[in-house]
């Protein structure tokens, strides 16, 4: 996020799109509907599923799946034609208004509600809310990154927020909410094929040579390696040969996954390390068992890039062992030293190569966190990024066009399918589904359908139903819906039994290499 | 300079313009008593516990909802304020099945057969499930009452006890409205209200439901609002007692908004998840997954040993065999092939430290970038 969760109360417009707050970030959606509730903030919502936040919306903007800069053009298109645009930010502090303003000219509201099929009145409705805002902040989510367009979405919604000059300040700026509690930790600390910590490139050689340096060895690889979704599939081509997984589960979480199913069945040797036997698990060759987080020292970085403390309250199962230490081990058998006395020398060293956490020490995020950039002791934290400039002098406006959806509905396959999470499970429940009152709120796999296509398929609430893609198919129970759109069915992916991926698609972004989870076509048909 | 001062107990305070009493006492350190009050949600002045007194007033006035005046003379313990805390406490006190031991006996009979009927409603022969973790039993405490100066009151609504994670037993319910203000002002969840009128009085989700078939959505916030035994844990209730536990602050593991847990740890074990008070990112909030589900923890199904695979069966082994084999295989790999053949997927799961590490091995010593975790996924 480039601003804070708490920023968004300060907010004049929030505009929500792709993220089914309430169910998936239910804390940050309390910010949202107290901001709304009582002190006076519009919501414009852009989903195309009667999702919660609806309730709570001015507009609610439902666009066809896939057509998300389609919209977004459109917003600027009314803002630059109205100009309501933030001249002055636009001038001084971005560059390419013009290439933007050329790109956008075609996406008119009219033209825009063909291919969206919101009403070109409320997209000129939207676009004179955002941009009349003083204060204006965007909350995205899954349901804009995965796509094959999601690095274009991003942009677009950047371009968005930066022609309104809605970045800086409190209660403004573009806000991803991340799924999995360090995702953005993750990232920051180079688990990533072309970064170090902190975002510093693999191809720059005067970073390897720093790194080789702190690091005391050689030869670092200053190629980007495989991103996780073209990992996967070189097992078949025979180009990765063993994979070693850390607390991760593609065997239900990955697109596609009769065919990931078989990418792991090709390799030669493949270690998995976590707190259960999960579906990947029992593909492995060496299964190691590691700490949970109840059991563990760190940090873990969350969606507004603070840096918070994880403290160990339990001791773990059996001969289960600390993540970090069950690597080192392996990295000493392997001529490489790795000794720590615990987690907070880990912290120590990773300051000194990462710059956004130079700063940062156990210490001073003893009771309460920090976000980064914190490059120095005495740096307060930053809470909001781009307060006075860009990273890279001006903020570059991109002209970016509309692309359809990897994959079409036609008269084999006549529906939209998109997934998402529900409140009561997480990611592929390896930890959720062992608490039994959460089984019971969201016991099984659900096909979520409005009733004008449930009627039109002849379905009703409750029926067993086989969801078919071109890739694979799975049964499940139906569920009649006024949250769901016509044209549109959804499945949440949590559930390994019929696992929603088996049908999604994995075509790629091809810059994020995200996969298109979100958009594939499917057709229905009873399983009674 | 007297222009935006108070007096309380004899010492003189400054305040801010729009400031209540109780708050202005708080910052200064001065401890007003409140019950109803919730830290964040509008005032209601329902409970009268945080009654003061104001020179020159006619009545006692609630602290919670009564903003500073300049020259206000304030005292909060007078004897005036004293006797009305009192009865206030004993009358909630006899309100219900408060059997902390506080209360003796009264006019219906004894305290064995006050006794005996609570543990009938209640399905179990202790003290009431919070006992030393109660903001009533506290105040009783410290003003040395007990109930039995009010007959009790009838207990009209039995035990709901239908859904998985919360119990709402009404016969401790003190009407005092916070679970009904951090539903609707703190979470707006909009699921809980205040239902039918005057002795009847209930908190109700819409229609008078179970909360399992209402908009309620688990996230407990009421749970850690109610400051009495009325709202319980249902893992937690009479599995825990609050001396027996130590309390460890930690991150949820759950999603990326990072909210601030306390762990309340018995016997090595989790047994109860609570929101860390007054810090960001959450301020005290939770969501359901935070809150209740922990159970995976401690579960049956953990991983004990290393399981090395053989003949398609796995089999327990040491960590030292295990090690060696992953060592001997990745550089059997490495060697045969070339470093570009191995790959890593590390976890958005693990901390800082663990990815730290995972990718200075991946890049240290395997010598290769293929490194990545499900980011995206
Ligand atoms: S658990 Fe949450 S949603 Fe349910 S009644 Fe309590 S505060 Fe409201
Ligand atoms: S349930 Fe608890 S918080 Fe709610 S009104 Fe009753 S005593 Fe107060
Ligand atoms: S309590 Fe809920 S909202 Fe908070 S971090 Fe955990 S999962 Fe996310």
């Amino acid at each position: 996020m480039t601003n804070t969760i708490a920023d968004v109360e300060q907010a004049d417009v929030i505009l929500v799109t792709g993220s089914n707050t309430t169910e998936n970030h239910p804390v940050i959606s309390s910010f949202v509907k107290r901001a709304v509730s009582f002190k006076g903030t519009k919501l414009i919502l852009v989903d195309p599923r009667r999702i919660k936040l609806a309730d709570f919306a001015d507009k609610w903007l439902r666009p066809n799946p896939g057509t998300d800069v389609a919209w977004i053009n459109s917003l600027i298109h009314v803002i630059i034609k109205e100009e309501l645009y933030d001249k002055e930010f636009v001038e001084d502090r971005t560059q390419g208004f013009e290439a933007l303003k050329e790109m956008v000219e075609k996406f008119s509201p009219d033209y825009v509600s063909g291919i969206t099929g919101i009403p070109a009145a409320h997209i000129i409705e939207a676009a004179r809310l955002y941009a009349g805002a003083e204060k204006a902040a965007i909350l995205y989510c899954m349901g804009i990154t995965q796509h094959v367009s999601g690095t274009d979405n991003v942009k677009s919604l950047a371009n968005l927020a930066m022609i309104c000059g809605n970045l800086g300040m409190p209660g403004t700026g573009v806000n991803p909410l991340r799924g999995q509690n360090n995702v953005q930790g993750a990232c920051d600390m180079g688990g990533l094929p072309n970064v170090f910590t902190a975002y510093q490139k693999v191809t720059d050689d005067d970073i390897v040579k720093k790194i080789e340096k702190s690091w005391n060895v050689s030869g670092l690889s200053n190629k980007p390696g495989l991103p996780v979704t073209e990992m996967i599939p070189a097992a078949h081509s025979g180009d990765i040969k063993a994979l070693y997984i850390i607390g991760e589960n593609p065997l239900v979480s990955d697109p596609d996954l009769n065919h990931v199913e078989e990418s792991l069945d090709n390799f030669d040797f493949m270690v998995v390390q976590d707190i259960f036997m999960t579906e990947t698990a029992q593909k492995a060759d060496v299964v190691l068992p590691s700490f949970c987080f109840a059991e563990k020292d760190g940090t873990f970085t969350n969606t507004e890039r603070r840096v918070q403390r994880v403290r160990k309250a339990v001791t773990a199962p059996g001969a289960a062992r600390d993540d970090w230490r069950i690597i080192a081990g392996i990295s000493r058998r392997m001529g490489f030293a790795m000794e720590y006395a615990n987690a907070s020398e880990i912290f120590d060293e990773l300051t000194l190569v990462t710059p956004s956490y130079a700063g940062i020490t156990y210490e001073r995020i003893e009771e309460e966190g920090l976000h980064w950039p914190c490059p120095t002791a005495d740096h307060p934290g930053t809470p909001v990024l781009h307060s006075r400039g860009f990273p890279i002098g001006k903020g570059v406006l991109h002209a970016i066009d509309y692309i359809p959806p990897a994959e079409q509905v036609d008269d084999e396959y006549p529906l939209y399918l998109t997934t998402g999470r529900v409140l009561y499970q997480y990611h592929t429940r390896s930890m959720t589904g062992r608490t039994d009152g959460l089984n019971e709120r969201a016991p099984e796999s659900f096909v979520e359908i409005s009733p004008a296509d449930a009627e039109k398929y002849g379905l009703k609430d409750g029926d067993r139903v086989r969801i078919a893609s071109r890739r694979g198919e799975i049964v499940a129970r139906m569920t009649v819906s006024e949250k769901a759109v016509d044209g549109t069915v959804f499945i949440p992916f949590h559930y390994a039994e019929a696992a929603a991926n088996r049908l999604t698609n994995s075509a790629l972004d091809p810059v994020s290499k995200i996969p298109e989870y979100k958009v594939c076509a499917v057709k229905l048909s009873s399983a009674a | 300079m007297t222009e935006n001062q108070v007096t309380i107990n004899g010492n003189r305070f400054s305040f801010e313009p729009g400031e209540t009493i109780l708050d202005v006492a708080r910052r200064n350190s001065i401890d007003i008593p409140t019950l109803c009050h919730l830290k964040g949600a509008a005032p209601t002045g329902a409970c009268r516990v945080c009654v003061v007194e104001v020179e020159n007033a006619r009545n006692l006035l609630p602290a919670c909802a009564t903003p500073a005046q300049a020259g206000m003379v304030i005292h909060t313990e007078s004897p005036a304020v004293v006797t009305s805390r009192k009865m206030t406490i004993e009358l909630l006190l006899a309100s219900g099945n408060h059997n902390c031991a506080v209360r003796e006996s009264d006019d219906t009979g004894s305290f064995s057969d006050f006794q005996l009927r609570v543990q009938q409603y209640d399905h179990s022969d202790r003290l009431c499930p919070v006992w030393g973790d109660c903001r009533l039993q506290d105040l009783a405490y410290r003003y040395q009452v007990s109930g039995r100066a009010f007959p009790a009151t009838e207990v009209k609504y039995p035990l709901e006890t239908v859904n998985p994670f919360i119990v709402r037993d009404f016969s401790r319910c003190i009407l005092c409205g916070r679970c009904v203000q951090a539903c609707n002002e703190v979470q707006v969840n909009n699921a809980i209200n205040f239902g039918y009128r005057g002795k009847d009085s209930k908190i109700v989700a819409a229609g008078d439901r179970p909360l399992k078939d209402s908009d309620c959505v688990f996230c407990g916030e009421c749970v850690q609002a109610c400051p009495v035994g009325a709202l319980v844990e249902k893992d937690a209730k009479y599995r825990w007692r609050p001396w027996e536990e130590e309390k460890v602050r930690t991150t949820c593991s759950y999603c990326g908004v990072g909210c601030q847990i306390e762990l309340h740890v018995k016997d090595d074990k989790v047994v109860k998840v609570t929101g860390a008070e007054g810090v960001a990112p959450n301020y005290g909030s939770l969501c359901v997954k935070g809150r209740f589900g922990f159970k995976f923890i401690n579960s049956p199904e953990r991983l004990t040993s290393p399981m090395i695979k053989e003949n398609g069966e796995f089999r327990r082994a040491e960590w030292d065999e295990a090690l060696d084999l992953v060592a001997r295989r990745l550089s059997e790999i490495k060697d045969t092939y070339d470093p570009d053949s191995l790959g890593v997927l590390t976890s958005a799961r693990i901390t800082n430290e663990d990815n730290y590490i995972a990718q200075k091995f991946t890049r240290a010593v395997l010598k290769t970038n293929n490194i990545d975790h499900c980011a995206r996924l």
